[in-house]
């Protein structure tokens, strides 16, 4: 088994497993039954996405299903960033967590299209244009939400502050994505930066946001290392399995 | 909850479901500007392959006849039979018409 493809696959997965989960969390809770809509249809590309990522690294592993891979894994081997797992603590911190993490994504996609790996190739093909939808969606917010009332401004403010300096993160190269890189499977996350500056800087600006003077926070999400909300996360997304093994509906 | 006057205004939702056929209404929803209208359309009403194409446009805008006028705006059509175009012979060689 290829151990470092299979990790790599991990990587991209986890992301939109975790973020999913948390959009989903917001089904029947949106501030209004459009954006409740929105956002509930974003988790389920996520979610299309994450299965299309573990059932190839299912393949890859030789063993086990995309169901045992989303639900039967232990904290330390999921390895999604930190941004992600960062609760819904209003809408503000929805929409600047899934701008940040936007902002990557698509970049990501693009460049993962050129993928040596026809699998990696054609999921990014599949997932560019709802990236592309996603962050149509959370930028427009963005400038929303910062350029709109003193109050919708203060509550972003506050949700960037909270939320920025996790995005550091992203681009913090890991073993595995430096492998992944130079063999021609995985993006190179130094043009998805310059990529990301280039989306965000713009949209900071229209929003009048203040960049927080915080360092960057905890990087170590991608070596299985979480936050305490992660565990939270885990209890109600593997409850059913963790109760009743191999249940199925 | 909102109060009343913070509410969104409403707009009304048409699609296109394929290339060359006409726009038609499919609801209404709530939204604080165009943009925000078409991405709500797009979210509500075309998730499952509905649409090639969404015009919205604020409900305010559009002006529409009186219930209670029904009777002279429509009424007076119901007895001129000879508006519809059912009194020509037609040659048998014509079959789509």
């Amino acid at each position: 088994m290829n151990n470092s493809l299979y990790i790599y696959l991990l990587l991209l997965g986890d992301n939109s497993l975790i973020l999913g989960h948390r959009l989903s969390e917001l089904c029947g809770h949106g501030p209004n039954l459009e954006t409740d809509i929105a956002l509930t249809n974003h988790s389920l590309d996520l979610y299309g996405q994450v299965r299309s990522y573990y059932q190839y690294a299912a393949e890859v592993k030789g063993e086990g299903t995309e169901d045992s891979i989303a639900f039967l894994r232990n904290e330390r081997q999921y390895y999604n960033v930190l941004l992600i797992e960062q609760p819904n603590s209003d809408f503000a911190h929805v929409i600047c967590r899934q701008f940040l993490w936007d902002a990557y994504h698509l970049p990501l996609m693009r460049s993962l299209m050129k993928s040596k790996d026809d699998q990696i190739s054609a999921i990014a093909t599949k997932s560019e244009k709802e990236a592309s939808y996603h962050l149509r969606f959370s930028s427009e917010w963005m400038r929303r939400l910062g350029d709109g009332t003193e109050e919708s401004h203060a509550k972003l403010q506050a949700a960037f502050d909270h939320l920025y300096p996790y995005s550091f993160e992203l681009f913090k190269e890991t073993e595995i994505e430096k492998e992944m890189k130079e063999n021609g499977i995985g993006a190179n996350l130094s043009l998805i930066q310059t990529e990301w500056k280039k989306t965000t800087e713009s949209v900071f600006e229209e929003a009048n946001l203040k960049l927080p003077d915080t360092p960057p926070a905890l990087t170590k999400g991608k070596q299985g290392i979480h936050t305490e909300a992660m565990g939270f996360i885990l209890a109600e997304l593997q409850y059913m399995q963790r109760a009743y093994p191999t249940m199925e509906w | 909850m909102m109060s009343k006057n913070n509410e969104w205004p409403i707009w009304e939702v048409f699609i296109r479901s394929k290339n060359g056929l006409e726009h038609r209404h499919v609801g209404s929803l709530h939204a604080a500007g165009e943009e925000m209208a078409l991405e709500n359309a797009r979210d509500v009403y075309t998730r499952r392959q509905e649409g090639v194409s969404i015009w919205v446009v604020e409900s305010k805008h559009i002006h529409a006849t009186n219930p209670s006028e029904a009777g002279e705006l429509f009424e007076p059509a119901a007895d001129k039979v000879y508006r519809h175009p059912t009194f020509y012979d037609l040659p048998e060689e014509l079959k789509h018409i």
